[in-house]
């Protein structure tokens, strides 16, 4: 274990467990997240009850006690967001803080990619520890208000465990069900919900931590950063930064599938070996490609995914991320061109429709991918290139850039790939990679808008064709 | 302390008219679609005046002129 000058550098030396008789025992090794739920046998079915969880953890202080203490606390520790944008969790805290207004605190649950499963794994069986957390950053932030974002599906269990709770605290819990959609998980989608309007992102001056749910500055946090917030700021950043790297401390979770004999939610440390995770995992031995952030990550050829520790810096080399971590094998045979049209197409039924760039250039895209699995056609490549370039970072949301990111890295690890299916020779199969259904939601969006029509645009017939 | 001014559209708002790009073709230009691009980095001072025209053209009121200091 490292001297606390040592892991924090230049930072001034803090006691950062300083409080007086404050045990340090949190989990030896891993796993931290999973451990309770490993002992209790919860993993794959029930949950950890109040009464059991409060045996290693206290309920959190009321808002607005030792906030610099807290924010302080979590900065040491140098927990980064883990829904994928990765922000530095008490520099949001702070900023959050800083506002007149009571703030308003935002535990995202939503998780809206489709090959991620770990915030729903805290949420079914350990939503006291994610609830925890997010106490403790109303606290630090002096919120009177907690809004929990899930899925249909989750709101039972978590709006059960709030109930457990309500006799601890005087803060107002709030469930909210956001509507169907990939977009609708977004931040100031999910703020522009609470504010009264449809679930979909918005474009403001002021972002969510100066001015979001009614006006009010406000945090939103995936819901498994919730829960390292907790465990931090009961076992001590120094704890936290014991595994992990020095630029990204701590463990993560990561939803893995496809190609392995064992499919589930592994916690890891950054710094490890992709390949032995998937060894852990019992993937296929030979694969076509490794599929890193979901659809809205990027796909690694094989020989990267040998070479791949779970860290930014490594990732970055090829142009991927960690994301929100989930990792799809697609074994050899699977035809890595016809997946990724099938998710093009997905996506682009999924944008809100909002944005010109998005809304023409993701269906243009989609027909594009479609069009080289049939034909192989070289006009396709140049095109696909061409509108990846066109649209990144001009919607008010990243769906398109997650789109870019997603095609371009198919072109990269596919390339080598279309001969055969300009040849029409490609035997592989597709269909591994679960799509949702697109069902019509109560609220049309808009269609393709055509430039210059200055007129509100019809409803979705446009889209309808490659559903 | 250096004062400049940057062009940035509200990508909801826009609707692709397009009288931007045409007032000022060196900062913006249009993409498949007719939605505008605009070129990063500050907004030249010999092209501010039109840049100012060109927010005030837009129906839409999406293009706006950002001052930043430095």
């Amino acid at each position: 274990m490292l001297a606390d000058a040592g892991v924090l550098g230049s930072r001034p030396a803090l006691p950062v467990d300083s409080r007086p008789g404050a045990p340090d025992d949190g989990p030896d090794a891993l796993p931290r997240l999973l451990d309770d739920l490993q002992r209790e046998g919860r993993l794959d079915g029930g949950r950890v009850s109040l009464p059991s969880h409060r045996q290693r953890y206290p309920a959190p202080p009321r808002p607005g006690r030792r906030r610099e203490e807290l924010i302080r606390r979590i900065e040491l520790a140098g927990l980064r967001g883990r829904g994928g944008a990765e922000f530095p969790t008490g520099a949001k805290l702070r900023a959050v803080g800083r506002g007149w207004r009571r703030p308003v605190v935002i535990v995202n649950g939503t998780e809206s990619e489709p090959v991620s499963h770990k915030d729903a794994l805290l949420l079914a069986r350990h939503p006291h520890l994610v609830l925890d957390g997010a106490l403790l950053a109303a606290a630090a932030v002096g919120a009177p208000d907690v809004v929990v974002a899930v899925k249909g599906g989750l709101a039972p269990a978590v709006q059960a465990a709030m109930s457990e709770r309500r006799d601890e605290t005087d803060v107002r819990f709030r469930l909210v069900v956001p509507p169907e959609r990939f977009v609708a998980g977004e931040e100031t989608a999910l703020i522009h919900l609470l504010n009264g309007g449809p679930g979909v992102p918005t474009f403001k001056r002021r972002r969510p931590v100066e001015a979001g749910v009614e006006g009010r500055p406000t945090l939103v946090d995936n819901a498994e950063t919730m829960a390292h917030l907790a465990q931090i700021l009961r076992f001590g950043p120094s704890w936290f930064r014991r595994v992990g790297t020095d630029e990204q401390p701590g463990t993560l979770l990561l939803t893995v599938s496809g190609g392995v004999r064992h499919p589930g939610v592994y916690e890891v440390e950054f710094g490890e070996a992709l390949a032995g995770i998937l060894e852990r995992a019992g993937a296929v031995p030979n694969m076509a490609a490794v599929l890193l952030g979901g659809y809205f990550g990027s796909f690694l050829h094989p020989s990267e995914v040998a070479r791949a520790r779970v860290t930014s810096s490594s990732l970055e080399g090829v142009g991927a991320a960690i994301g929100c971590g989930a990792v799809v094998v697609l074994p050899e045979g699977v035809c890595g061109l016809a997946e990724s049209a099938r998710v093009l197409r997905w996506m682009a039924g999924q944008s809100a429709g909002q944005c010109g760039p998005c809304a023409n250039g993701l269906p243009a895209i989609a027909r594009a991918s479609g069009e080289l699995c049939r034909s192989g056609d070289g006009a396709m490549l140049h095109l696909l290139e061409r509108w990846a370039g066109q649209i990144e970072g001009r919607g008010a949301c990243r769906l398109p850039d997650g789109a870019v990111r997603f095609v371009r890295s198919a072109l990269r690890v596919f390339a080598d790939h279309v001969p055969l299916h300009q040849a029409g020779r490609c035997q592989g199969i597709s269909g591994l990679l679960p799509i949702p259904e697109q069902r019509a939601t109560g609220r049309q969006a808009p269609a393709r808008r055509a430039a210059g029509s200055g007129n509100r645009p019809g409803p979705t017939e446009g889209l309808g064709a490659w559903r | 302390m250096a004062v400049s001014y940057r062009l940035r559209v509200d990508p909801i708002a826009c609707d692709g008219h397009g009288a931007c790009a045409e007032l000022l073709p060196e900062v913006i230009t249009l993409d498949d679609w007719g939605f505008p691009i605009i070129r990063s980095g500050p907004v030249e001072r010999r092209l501010l005046r039109l840049a100012r025209r060109a927010v005030s053209s837009c129906p839409k009121l999406a293009l706006q002129l950002e001052r930043v200091e430095r």
